[in-house]
């Protein structure tokens, strides 16, 4: 070994690598071949929907917004920005943004009692998996349904009025949708009933991430439920919360199915996209229509951007 | 272990409720069968070629078609064009919205209702000229608001007329026995009948599904008994000015709503079971075109009560003494100008008016010039009623009424302007008074003909 140079060694060593590495880069080569493509060939499917009904629509909605079309003539007659004009010049097009409050505060008390269920039902309940499936049934129901449901709930005389009639409650009923001062209430109601169970769901799923020994832990170190609540569930489960109010601001500016189906939009419950509907389909108005929900989706994008910046994304930590 | 099952079976709850929202959104499009060309190999001559091969017929009557009358339809024409293989037809809930909507391409059948929202200039971008109106005339009636430059673009499958549907029984227990010839009239009948039965409602909206609302648009014309009405509306700045007919007929409406002779709760009412009530005389009136008059004499005796209780009078208002009532064309049958198979198309529309027998079913008016009024309009006959068609739009101002409605945003045939005005009257909504109200409706049709009329 003595009279092998050092530098022949080095040489040696140095092929070998060498060869390795490259024996290495063909072989990956080879295998990764097959699945470089597989991934994009699953993302084919979704990226074809994706772009079908989102991204050619809403290309298309930014060009109507700029012409004077009437939903159907031959021509659209370019107005450049006329619309944008007229849609901010309008007051009554922006008082309706009154109404998205009531369904803004209603998505508090959605946030809250999913929140609760979520937690109660992630400890050791009795018939725990029934109760979720109650809790999440209703958002599986198709909107149409549950606004016709809803319209013999608070019939005078329908379901909500019996069952207060049954308590002896009657100095209580109403015409929950006549009534121009409930209208709102009962309605933003009926939208906390739909949606709680989709925040349930992901604040559930988002509760049982967090691993099963930390509050193993937490119990040794004498910890009750509303502690591991408060010091586990609560911080761990942070941008679950953040998200579930983003989507809470943007569903109330963008309330649609409910009080469409129910009072479409009557009696004071008018909200922006049943007008913005209301002009595209009832008074042929495409491009102006095209225009206010170019605006809508700029606003919710602008609240979004707002929030983030106030609330910004932390990344949870809990070792 | 159970944290990780959990979460993919929430995962899965969730795809899964994607998936139905996706195929919700799809199945709304546009999967009609496309048609073949037609066989005979000529195209837009009708004359020398024969009705053959396949036809889409798209209709409104979603009710017909389940029911089966459309199948006896289809059946008795393939028996009288032996080399029609086969008509399909699809019926359509929401048919005006689907169907304009389907216009933007060329798939939208062979044989169509035109759609209300298409302003005569446009139509014969989208429908074949069915031939010159002047000598369509003699055969047929109300061709008018279907026709441009003299051309018509379709036939009415049946023609209706407007009244008010009531229920005999319960107008005789309030001891009524008159017709009422004014509005005020009208509205102390209502009140006798309030006062006789506190549980009935006297007047009855149908708020909640909007378009029953629209009906009493139908009515415009009959105040001033002027053909023409259409036409003037058009040129006049203030058209709810106090004695004009929208001042009338919105003044019964908000003047009912006012004193409550209509329903306690409009938002929670529901069409169908209104019929009933009306058959089982919970309900007095409802205002209603003719076409109605079949389905609520089928509602009374399906509730347990008499076709014979349903009556129908005309709108209370007399000029010289005498009741006018419009008579207008339903849905108007065209032909896709893009159709392959245009001349089974035009076979079909003939057929349709002269030996379907659907106008005599419906309890309509016949389309056809040489045609007898249906028997339900008996009470109309009785009571002198004189008929009023409207005079067509002058040339090049066709659209003008339309546009001027859409650029005001008030929406004459959308409920939302009446169901605004119920609010008010109620004393909800923007709590305006009438005189607010009809004002505002004036200011914004003014200003709405401005720049229309440039």
């Amino acid at each position: 070994m003595a009279n092998t140079s050092p530098t022949l060694m080095r040489t040696l060593k140095t092929r070998r690598l060498r060869r390795e590495t490259r024996d290495a880069r063909v072989a990956g080569r080879g295998r990764r071949s097959g699945l470089r493509l597989t991934p994009y060939l699953f993302l084919l499917a979704p990226i074809a929907l994706l772009v079908t009904f989102t991204y050619i629509p809403v290309v298309n909605m930014f060009y109507y917004s700029f012409t004077s079309w009437d939903g159907l003539d031959k021509t659209k007659d370019w107005v450049g920005f006329d619309n944008y004009v007229e849609v901010f010049t309008r007051p009554e097009l922006f008082r309706v943004f009154y109404v998205s409050l009531y369904y803004f505060a209603a998505s508090f008390l959605q946030i809250a009692l999913a929140l609760y269920f979520a937690t109660v039902l992630s400890f050791r309940t009795r018939f725990r998996n029934f109760f979720k499936g109650m809790i999440f049934f209703p958002y599986l129901i198709n909107g149409v349904a549950i606004g016709l449901i809803f319209i013999y709930f608070f019939k005078p005389g329908g379901t909500l009025d019996s069952l207060l009639a049954a308590f002896d409650l009657e100095s209580l009923q109403q015409q929950w949708l006549g009534n121009p001062d409930i209208v709102n209430v009962s309605l933003a109601s009926t939208s906390v009933w739909r949606y709680t169970g989709l925040n349930f769901v992901l604040f559930l799923g988002a509760i049982q991430s967090i691993p099963g020994q930390v509050y193993e832990a937490a119990e040794l170190d004498g910890a009750n439920r509303w502690h591991q609540f408060r010091y586990i569930i609560a911080p761990g489960i942070k941008p679950i919360i953040g998200l579930s109010f983003i989507l809470a601001i943007a569903g109330s500016l963008s309330v649609f199915e409910i009080p469409f189906v129910m009072t479409a939009g009557a009696n004071g419950s008018m909200t922006f996209v049943i007008q913005t509907v209301n002009m595209a389909f009832k008074f042929s108005k495409f491009g102006l229509a095209s225009a206010m929900a170019v605006v809508l989706l700029a606003i919710v994008l602008v609240v979004t951007w707002i929030q983030r910046r106030v609330v910004p994304d932390e990344k949870v930590d809990l070792s | 272990m159970f944290p990780q099952q959990q979460r993919r079976r929430g995962a899965l709850a969730l795809a899964a409720g994607v998936t139905l929202a996706l195929t919700a959104a799809c199945s709304s499009g546009s999967d009609d069968p496309a048609t073949t060309p037609d066989p005979t190999g000529s195209s837009t001559d009708g004359a020398v070629a024969a009705p053959a091969g396949e036809i889409t017929v798209l209709t409104w009557r979603t009710d017909l078609v389940e029911d089966g009358t459309f199948d006896r339809y289809v059946s008795e024409f393939k028996a009288k064009y032996p080399d029609v293989t086969d008509v399909k037809v699809e019926g359509i809930t929401d048919y005006e919205g689907e169907v304009k909507t389907r216009m933007n391409t060329e798939d939208y059948g062979d044989v169509l209702a035109i759609v209300n929202t298409v302003n005569p200039d446009q139509l014969p971008d989208f429908f074949e000229p069915l031939g010159d109106q002047a000598a369509m005339s003699t055969e047929y009636r109300m061709l008018a608001p279907k026709s441009f430059e003299g051309k018509s673009y379709g036939i009415p499958v049946v023609g209706n007329t407007q009244g008010i549907v009531y229920n005999k029984k319960v107008w005789a227990d309030a001891g009524i026995t008159d017709l009422p010839t004014t509005p005020d009239e009208f509205l102390q009948d209502l009140k006798a009948i309030k006062d006789s039965a506190p549980d009935v409602d006297p007047l009855y909206t149908n708020y909640a599904d909007g378009w029953p609302l629209t009906q009493w648009e139908s009515h415009r014309g009959e105040i001033s008994a002027d053909p023409d009405f259409d036409n003037l509306f058009a040129q006049d700045d203030a058209p709810w000015a106090e004695g004009t007919d929208h001042y009338v007929i919105d003044s019964l409406l908000w003047d009912a709503v006012e004193q409550g002779l209509t329903e306690a709760d409009p938002t929670t009412t529901s069409w169908e079971p209104s019929k009933n009530l009306l058959g089982t005389g919970k309900i007095g009136a409802m205002v209603l075109g003719s076409w109605a008059i079949v389905q609520m004499q089928q509602a009374a005796t399906d509730s347990g009560g008499s076709a014979d209780d349903i009556g129908y009078m005309p709108f209370p208002y007399q000029v010289d003494g005498t009741f006018h009532a419009i008579i207008g064309g339903d849905y108007n049958l065209g032909i896709n100008v893009h159709s392959d198979n245009k001349v089974t198309a035009r076979a079909w529309i003939d057929w349709f008016n002269h030996d379907s027998g659907f106008a005599d079913d419906q309890g309509g008016i016949s389309p056809l010039v040489d045609s007898q009024l249906p028997a339900n309009l008996a009470d109309f006959t009785a009571a002198g009623v004189e008929f009023i068609e409207m005079n067509p739009a002058p040339a090049g101002k066709e659209s003008l009424l339309n546009d001027i409605d859409s650029a005001a945003e008030i929406g004459l045939w959308s409920p939302d302007y009446r169901k605004a005005l119920v609010d008010n009257a109620r004393g909800a909504g923007e709590g305006k008074s009438k005189q607010e109200y009809f004002d505002s409706l004036d200011a914004k049709w003014a200003a709405a003909r401005a720049t229309v009329a440039g």
